[in-house]
């Protein structure tokens, strides 16, 4: 077929790989993306030099373990948000039950606690010196109760604290699209329990399994949690083989295994995404809720407000218990200076990342095609790759480049041994690749909404690219960029490997306050820091409490 | 196949009267149509009768067995109506035949099979059998939806705007190929539309409603001929009212001279004795109404055209003032402002009481 070939032919042309001059915006975007591919690379990159005895050491007792630890980790975790993440989702969307409205946004709660403080809290309570054993031995004398410190106690922490991820997205699955769907389906004979299994959770598959994936991608990020547990996982070695065998090489080694498992779940989840596009059916109707009968409903109610107490309620009253003894003793002037470290460090970077973001978004404004929306992507991509990887992947690189200006430096005189390393360069950097995504999100949402037509209005009367900008823009972007700020800043100040890996001499941050204490079990001094993070992060909750509503 | 009565139905949201003492029957294997501009609360009674809704006063029986009535309400799923979504509602999981398969409930692999070939040979979609909702077009998504609703045999079918995401042109042959599917099966229906010629293409029978209630249910031909009342006689077609006075029962002047035949639906007395010589109304004149006529003595100003191809729809300007439409041929090409000769050509005489 003479088109075909004409159309074969062409492809190169327009293709990605196509080999035009690329314009200023297209070099921006690909710096951008530079900054997620060159730590890959380099992580990668460090196969090649190996230093063997650390390696064989590694293979022979630590890897087996990581790799059990984690797949154990990954399944248990993954059960655990699908099934309360769906059920509550379904709950709150499709049936009504005294309390639905309340729980509905409260369940969302739990992300404003990090897993980190989850853990230490949750062991604080339930250890076998915590006040709930101590109770029961009281009363029972000498009991045999599961240990918290143990695989099924890292799952349940990590589900409770991760479940929000599927609950919201498959929240917003049932409530756009279960509707006509299940009505259809009861047209044709089948009730709603049914129809529940046989429509609405088939249907919202895409978006379920999209929620487990970010869930999945944070339970392989986390360090905190598994450290607090010593629960050995692919972050906690990287940490020790970095700061313990002092091997970089070793480090990269085992980042470059996690990176595979990491890159698996990326594009599971870009998979249902793209299944995404399928599922939604129809216009949400006037509708009614499923009436639970007074016995179901009052078990609804026990079952959300359960989850909700275990997960947020109980965990935050016990911080604020601590937190207030501890305040007597340690809210001094060290106090003050982690909270500064974090404003600082939590607001440099969101800067950098709403102004990554914006540069970004717009590129693909300016220079939009197929080739642009895949730079986009691999720019984006860094919300995966877990803080310790960013670490070691950034570090190397930068670390390398600091040799090469000190010897370029050396012959004019230069005395120092560091000029890069000791900075901030480095976390900031690996903020800004870790939670480009986050600013993204929000900026690239406020672009599209600025349609071709208003930048065509805006040229017709003489306005151009800056002017473009500044007047137009800038001032319709202002709420999305405030967004894009306020969420990196509060996942910034949450962030604990990457800070705690790669801060400078005398940065220490509330998370690694938080770090520092749960490793000596000083539950109570660890509270002080984790409710100033968990006050913040009750931020980017509540706006997406209220946007929930609004939808 | 079942009949569908609905006696007497109110239904409100709050204070809110949504449906309001709705009662008409539909005879078994007959197609109807709920008309009426949004918000008449035609959709409701398609919902009510589906079971999505409660209702608060009457009955509603299919086929003689009440399914809905303000103590008993009869769930969706075992009433065996088959539904036909404005958005088609297909399940975007399954694929065309397993969204026909869907509600073949306990029968075995092959007699469903069979039936779900059956559906596809019927709806010309035997082709597309294995492709997902997203890969058909609009027309065949809506077949789909067609076929999924009549595979259970259901009782009835009832259809909520079925065509109003389709174009123009695709509308109307659908329709039609609708009704021959429907009459092929001998099925009972209901459909719901705001739009007329989307009714009359389709439906045996047709019920105007307004502010939920019926203002009549009747035949396509009678609605527009004789429309029971100023409600219905302003919704269907087009035309204007020209002040009219009543000379006896059989004979009404208005301006463009003397109407005979039956006079007003809506003057009281039959016999019309009482108002014999003062009695106003309005008298309903439809654009086929006025024939153009260069012979006639009785001239009007052109004060607006429409070309519509065939003809052309002349808004005339009468020489009291009063304004009225005109379809004429359109080889009668005039200019705006020039005055044409005009006559009368009217077969009923539609006319209601003068609103004061």
């Amino acid at each position: 077929m003479p088109e075909t070939t004409l159309l074969a032919a062409k492809t190169p042309a327009t293709g990605v790989f196509a080999f035009t001059r690329p314009t200023s915006w297209q070099v921006i975007a690909i710096l951008i993306a530079l900054l997620v591919v060159i730590p890959v690379v380099v992580i990668f990159s460090a196969w090649g030099k190996s230093e063997t005895d650390i390696l064989r050491h590694m293979a022979e007792f630590v890897l087996p373990e990581l790799l059990s630890n984690t797949f154990w980790l990954l399944l248990g975790v993954g059960l655990g948000v699908t099934f309360l993440g769906v059920s509550l989702a379904w709950l709150t969307a499709m049936c009504d039950f005294p309390g639905r409205g309340f729980f509905s946004w409260a369940l969302l709660l739990p992300l404003a606690i990090p897993a980190y403080v989850l853990a230490f809290v949750v062991i604080g309570l339930l250890d076998f010196t915590g006040p709930l054993q101590t109770a029961l031995r009281e009363a029972f004398g000498p009991l045999k109760l599961p240990q918290i410190r143990s695989r099924g106690g890292v799952i349940l922490v990590m589900s409770l604290a991760l479940y929000p991820y599927v609950y919201l997205i498959a929240r917003n699955a049932f409530m756009t699209q279960g509707r006509t769907a299940l009505e259809a389906a009861q047209s044709l004979g089948v009730n709603r329990w049914q129809g529940f299994f046989r429509v609405a959770l088939p249907m919202a598959r895409p978006w379920i399994a999209a929620g487990v994936m970010l869930a999945l991608m944070e339970t392989l990020a986390d360090f905190g949690t598994v450290a607090i547990f010593n629960y050995d996982t692919f972050t906690t070695a990287i940490y020790k083989a970095w700061f313990s065998l002092f091997s970089l090489s070793a480090a990269s080694q085992l980042a470059s295994i996690l990176i595979v498992f990491v890159l698996v779940l990326v594009l599971a989840e870009q998979h249902s995404r793209s299944n995404m596009k399928y599922g939604t059916v129809g216009r949400s109707v006037s509708h009614r809720r499923i009436v639970l009968s007074r016995k179901q409903g009052w078990l609804a109610a026990i079952y959300t407000g359960g989850v909700f107490s275990i997960a947020f309620l109980i965990p935050m009253v016990q911080l604020l218990i601590w937190a207030f003894d501890a305040a007597a003793t340690d809210l001094d002037a060290r106090y003050w200076a982690f909270v500064r470290h974090s404003l600082w460090l939590s607001g440099l970077g969101a800067f950098i990342v709403t102004l990554l973001a914006l540069l970004l978004g717009y590129a693909g404004r300016q220079q939009p095609g197929h080739s642009m929306l895949l730079i986009q992507r691999i720019a984006t991509i860094g919300y995966a790759i877990p803080g310790a990887v960013l670490a070691v992947g950034i570090f190397i690189p930068v670390a390398w480049l600091d040799n090469q200006l000190i010897d370029w430096l050396k012959p004019h005189g230069w005395q120092g041994t560091a000029l890069l390393k000791g900075t901030l360069l480095v976390m900031l950097l690996a903020y800004a690749v870790r939670f480009l995504a986050v600013g993204f999100g929000s900026v690239d949402a406020g672009l599209q909404r600025i349609t071709r037509s208003i930048d065509e209005a805006a040229r017709v009367m003489g306005s151009h690219t800056w002017s473009l900008l500044s007047r137009i823009h800038l001032p319709m972007l202002r709420a999305s960029l405030f967004t894009a700020a306020a969420l990196s800043f509060v996942d910034i100040m949450k962030e604990m490997p990457i800070t705690l890996m790669t801060r400078p001499f005398g940065w220490d941050t509330l998370a690694v306050r938080v770090f520092e204490m749960t490793s000596e079990g000083e539950w109570e001094r660890a509270a002080l820091p984790s409710v100033a993070i968990v006050l913040a992060g009750l931020l980017p909750v509540i706006f997406l409490a209220s946007r929930g509503d609004k939808q | 196949m079942s009949d569908l009565k609905l006696v007497r139905i109110s239904q409100s949201y709050g204070p809110r009267q949504i449906i309001d003492d709705l009662t008409f029957h539909l005879q078994e294997g007959h197609i109807g149509c709920l008309l009426g501009p949004s918000g008449c609360g035609k959709t409701t009674v398609l919902r009510c009768i589906a079971g999505f809704e409660p209702i608060t006063a009457g009955h509603i029986e299919i086929g003689g067995d009440v399914v809905s009535s303000p103590a008993r309400l009869t769930p969706p799923e075992k009433r065996q109506i088959g539904m036909v979504f404005q958005d088609y509602a297909l399940f975007p999981h399954l694929n065309v035949a397993g969204n026909i398969a869907f509600g073949l409930g306990k029968h075995d692999a092959s007699h469903k099979n069979q039936r779900v070939e059956e559906l596809l040979s019927l709806t010309g979609l035997l082709d597309s059998a294995s492709k997902f909702p997203h890969q058909l077009s609009g027309g065949q998504q809506q077949r789909v939806a067609l076929a999924r609703a009549l595979a259970p045999k259901p009782h009835m079918l009832l259809m909520d705007e079925p065509f109003s995401n389709l174009d123009v042109e695709l509308r109307e042959r659908l329709s039609l190929e609708v009704r021959d599917i429907l009459k092929r099966e001998g099925m009972t229906a209901l459909i719901v539309t705001h739009d007329q010629n989307e009714a009359f293409g389709i439906a045996d029978i047709v019920g105007v409603m307004h502010q939920g209630a019926i203002q009549q249910w009747d035949t396509p031909y009678n609605l527009y001929h004789q429309p029971a009342n100023r409600f219905v006689a302003d919704f269907i077609g087009q035309g204007v009212f020209l002040p009219g006075m009543v000379m006896n029962n059989s004979m009404v002047e208005i301006e463009l001279g003397v109407l005979h035949g039956m006079i007003p639906t809506d003057c009281d007395a039959t016999g019309c004795d009482q108002c014999a010589h003062d009695c106003y109304v309005d008298v309903l004149i439809r654009p086929d109404d006025i024939v153009h006529d260069d012979e006639s003595l009785l001239m009007a100003e052109v004060e607006n055209k429409a070309f519509r191809g065939a003809e052309f729809l002349y808004t005339l300007k009468l020489p009291s003032g009063t304004r009225a439409l005109s379809l004429v041929p359109s080889h009668h090409d005039h200019a705006i402002g020039e005055r044409i000769g005009i006559k009368l050509a009217v077969d009923h005489v539609v006319a209601y009481r003068r609103l004061s």
